[in-house]
Order: structure tokens, then C-alpha cells, then sequence
């Protein structure tokens, strides 16, 4: 239900925006209700750039928590090197854009209907509903990981109090102790992350406890930025850090928590502190959406983000398929951006035009020493691929003022992309 | 001479055609996820509303033709034409 004032407000905005550009659109097109299913990168910048690029759009911001806590910088909350308050983000300024904040938990939807189901019962209509639930741990994927797993043993992957205590641990572990990170296979939430985390965890135990080690099992041969990382370690950290790939044995095959074993087919490692990065899927409400496919993810269009399989929901973040362009949290945002343009559109019975995103992701080595990806994309062939000759790593060969450079633009990067999303 | 001209007159009706209208030309929206859109952000990477269009324009061609050196602008441009570039050139000049 509308209260007045906002229909006043709605009005007078609608108003507004038909004097300075058309009547004629104004008239053709009563405010599209557009609502927007979580609220981190992608949900809460895609409910802004609506508002932004059209504020007779009435947009519904269904978000249970009432603060964001953001996921890029998070492994060095998990170091030491930062509090976790600085990842922590309200909605206030989301909601004075004129977005309703609905906090509660997206339940059901029917596509055909064009309604979402809230935790109470609820049903909010839509013409367009943005799906950005980000991931979703597929518990017990790994045998032995389950919720009372992680506990024990800290995923860490959704920031919060899992970030907390992995921090906890490490700190309390004794030096000498041996550290152990698992990660997943492809795809996951933010293909560099995991081997930031080792860098930094390294940079604790460096600086912290000299005689423990850091063990990475890992699922895979090959990995985000590996030749940049690869060096960086045996620069930073040699004898304190070793990756074990896929090829020599490095695939956890189970887990024990109640001895912070990981079970590979070679050997068993026991633990002082264990980071499993389980496998993941689209977060809960895509399943119940029907917009996920076999792999877990959701198949989109490239150009408007619209689900393959449900009309009328578009699925951004790393809950979609985005082709080339991985689950980072910059690309969520540009995906946001491009999807809210495409809806402004749609709902006017315009037609939108074909994106070029961008997505840069950095990574602290160390405190002082930054590597970056940069790459921009496009649709071809109902995918969204990289252009041809753009985009890439850092340097493999730069000066230490190279690496301290990308590290101050890493934090320059976290305080704009927050800013534009929540601040 | 003449083909110069032409590209010169595209480009400047791109660029009229782009900043008239409130909607960012293709790519434009990317720009924000480094480029500060709010004067609050305390960063390095430049704001781009309200900056010359040509000067945006050179930046960018320096970047992608390796003229100035980037940590990651010079990976960036190479994703964009000249037109997208006089575009979202225009597009940001026209910001406050």
C-alpha cells in the first residue's frame, strides 16, 4: 500500500519528468513497480541507477539485514590489517533515493503471476523483478561441511561473523601451527579471492607466528592472476606458503570438524586452523524463482540480463551466468547498472541497446603490494565475452612502486564503488 | 582532409546527440566503479563529470596506443572505439 505522501511524491517526481522530456511517455507509461531481491553490490546499485535513470519507477528493496557487510577487503579484516566495521554498509541512503526498504526475506515467486512472496505472507507485485541474491553454500557438496562444520572450520565467504572467526583463530593459534586453506573448483564467488586470503594469512603468520605455515589444497590447476600471485610468493613468502594444485593432490575429497581434518586422495592434513571455501550456487530465492539451471547459476541475457528461463526476472551478480566476466563485486556493479538502463527502457516499450561492461578486480599481496585484473565486455553471440585485445593483468615485471601504487588505488577502489552503491 | 572532416562532424553529432540526453551513452556507466561519481570520495582516480571532453578524448587514445602509461586504463581503453570514447567523452563533460 502507498501511503500519500509517497503518491504525492511519486507524482510530483513523474511530473516532473514528463516536463522536461515528453508528455507523451508520461502519459504511455504509469510507474513501472520494479522490485529488486537483495541488497549487496548488485541488488542496491541496480535499485539506484533505476531510480537515477527513471524516477517514476517505483522500486522495492527486499533486503533482511539492515546493514551490508562487503566482501572485497574482507581478507584483510581476517589478517588484522582492518576492523570489520569498515566493511559495514546501512541502507540509509539507499532508501532517501525514494527506494522502499521491504527488510525482510523473498520466500517465493510467481513468474507467471508477476508477484514476490515475503516471509509474512506478503505479495508484491511487479512488472520487472531483479534477482541479486548472490551465493548460496552448497552445504554438504564437500562431505563432511555442513552448517555446524562451519563453526569449526570457517567458510569466511559471506562476510560477518564468519570473518570474525577465522580471525579469532588465527589469533589464538600458537606459532608453528599449520594453516590450511581448501578452495573450490570453478565457479565461485571472486576467482582471485582465495589466493588473496593465503597472501594475507601468509602476511600475518610472517609477521605474527614466523614458524607456522600455510597449506593451500586446491581444486584446481590453474587459478585467477596465478603467475602474479605465484611470484609475489616466493618473493613475500617462501617455505611459508605452499599451493598444492589439483594435479598433485590438492582436491579435499571430505572433511572432518571435529579434528580440522581435510581428506584428500593422498593424504590427510590435521589442521590447527581450516578455511574451507566450499562450492556455491546461486543464493536460495533463484532455485525458488526457477531461474537457476543444472549448474546452480542463472543463464541471462546479455544484453538486458533477463532470465533464459522465467520472463519478466532479470538475475545479476554472482548469482548469474555472465559469461567471461567473473563474480566480483565491481562487475556486479556494472552489471547493475547495465540492467537498471535495460529495464528503464523496457518498461517504456523502448528497446536497449547492447552494454560494454568493465570489471577490475585488485588483490593485496601484502599491505603495500597490489595486483589488478582489468577486463571489458560486450554481448557476442548471446554471450557476454571479452572484447577482443582489451583487458588483462598487471605487469609481471614492475617496480615496488608499480605494486604499492595498485594497493592505494585497491582502497580508493573500495571507498568509490561504496559510495556509489550505499553512500 | 575531407574524411578527417567527416569524422570530425560524426563525432561532434555524436557528442551534441549524447549530451542532450540523460541516459549514458554505452560503456559510460561503467566509469563509476573507480571514477568517483560523488566529491566525497577521497581518491587518486579522477573525477570525470564536468571535465573537458577532449581532454577525456586524449586520455583515453594515450592510454589505449600505450602514449601514457596506466596501472589499468591502459587495459581498460583498449575495450572502446573512438566513437564510444567521443561519446562517453561528451557524455561526462556535460555532468556537474
Amino acid at each position: 500500500m502507498k501511503t500519500r505522501r509517497e503518491f504525492l511524491k511519486l507524482g510530483a517526481a513523474a511530473a516532473g519528468s514528463a516536463a522536461l522530456f515528453s508528455t507523451r511517455a508520461f502519459a504511455q507509461s504509469p510507474a513501472a513497480r520494479v522490485v529488486v531481491v537483495g541488497g549487496g553490490f548488485a541488488g542496491a546499485s541496480c535499485a539506484r541507477a533505476l531510480r537515477h535513470a527513471d524516477s517514476r519507477i517505483a522500486v522495492t528493496l527486499v533486503e533482511p539485514s539492515p546493514t551490508f557487510t562487503a566482501c572485497p577487503f574482507s581478507n584483510a579484516v581476517i589478517a588484522g590489517l582492518r576492523e570489520l566495521r569498515a566493511q559495514q554498509f546501512t541502507y540509509d541512503r539507499v532508501a532517501a533515493d525514494g527506494i522502499t526498504i521491504s527488510r525482510t526475506t523473498a520466500t517465493a515467486v510467481d513468474a507467471q503471476a508477476r508477484s514476490v512472496t515475503l516471509a509474512d505472507g506478503t505479495r508484491l507485485p511487479y512488472e520487472r523483478l531483479v534477482l541479486a541474491p548472490g551465493i548460496e553454500i552448497r552445504w554438504n557438496a564437500l562431505p563432511g561441511y555442513d552448517q555446524a562444520a562451519a563453526a569449526q572450520m570457517p567458510h569466511a565467504w559471506q562476510a560477518g561473523e564468519q570473518t570474525l572467526l577465522l580471525r579469532r583463530q588465527l589469533e589464538a593459534m600458537d606459532d608453528g601451527g599449520l594453516v590450511v586453506i581448501s578452495a573450490p573448483a570453478n565457479p565461485f564467488r571472486c576467482p582471485p579471492g582465495p589466493y588473496e586470503r593465503a597472501s594475507l594469512i601468509a602476511h600475518y603468520l610472517k609477521t605474527k607466528k614466523p614458524k607456522s605455515k600455510l597449506l593451500v589444497l586446491d581444486a584446481k590447476d590453474t587459478f585467477s592472476k596465478q603467475k602474479l600471485f605465484q611470484q609475489a610468493w616466493s618473493e613475500l613468502y617462501p617455505g611459508l606458503l605452499e599451493w598444492v594444485p589439483l594435479s598433485k593432490g590438492g582436491n579435499v575429497t571430505s572433511v572432518d570438524p571435529a579434528t580440522r581434518t581435510l581428506v584428500t586422495d593422498f593424504a590427510r592434513h590435521q589442521a590447527k586452523v581450516a578455511n574451507v571455501i566450499p562450492p556455491q550456487k546461486a543464493g536460495r530465492i533463484a532455485d525458488a524463482a526457477g531461474v537457476t539451471d543444472r549448474t546452480g547459476w542463472c543463464p541471462i541475457d546479455p544484453v538486458t540480463f533477463e532470465s533464459k528461463l522465467q520472463p519478466g526476472i532479470h538475475v545479476i551478480g554472482d548469482a548469474a551466468i555472465a559469461g567471461a566476466m567473473p563474480k566480483s563485486a565491481f562487475a556486479a556493479n556494472s552489471q547493475a547498472k547495465s540492467c537498471a538502463a535495460a529495464i528503464a527502457r523496457l518498461v517504456t516499450g523502448a528497446t536497449p541497446s547492447g552494454p560494454k561492461l568493465i570489471n577490475t578486480c585488485y588483490s593485496l599481496v601484502a599491505p603495500d603490494y597490489g595486483i589488478s585484473v582489468a577486463g571489458v565486455y560486450q554481448p557476442t553471440n548471446g554471450q557476454l565475452t571479452e572484447v577482443p585485445g582489451s583487458g588483462g593483468l598487471s605487469p609481471a615485471e614492475a617496480p615496488k612502486a608499480t605494486r604499492a601504487a595498485e594497493a592505494v588505488l585497491a582502497e580508493a577502489w573500495f571507498r568509490t564503488i561504496t559510495d556509489e552503491t550505499f553512500g | 582532409m575531407v574524411k578527417l572532416l567527416a569524422a570530425a562532424i560524426v563525432s561532434l553529432a555524436i557528442a551534441a546527440a549524447t549530451a542532450a540526453s540523460a541516459e549514458p551513452p554505452v560503456g559510460a556507466a561503467a566509469c563509476s566503479g573507480c571514477h568517483p561519481a560523488s566529491t566525497r570520495v577521497s581518491s587518486p582516480v579522477p573525477r570525470l563529470a564536468g571535465r573537458d571532453q577532449a581532454a577525456i578524448v586524449k586520455a583515453m587514445q594515450d592510454f589505449r596506443s600505450g602514449a601514457r602509461a596506466g596501472t589499468v586504463m591502459d587495459r581498460i581503453a583498449k575495450g572502446f572505439t573512438d566513437e564510444e570514447i567521443q561519446a562517453i567523452a561528451a557524455w561526462y563533460a556535460a555532468q556537474k
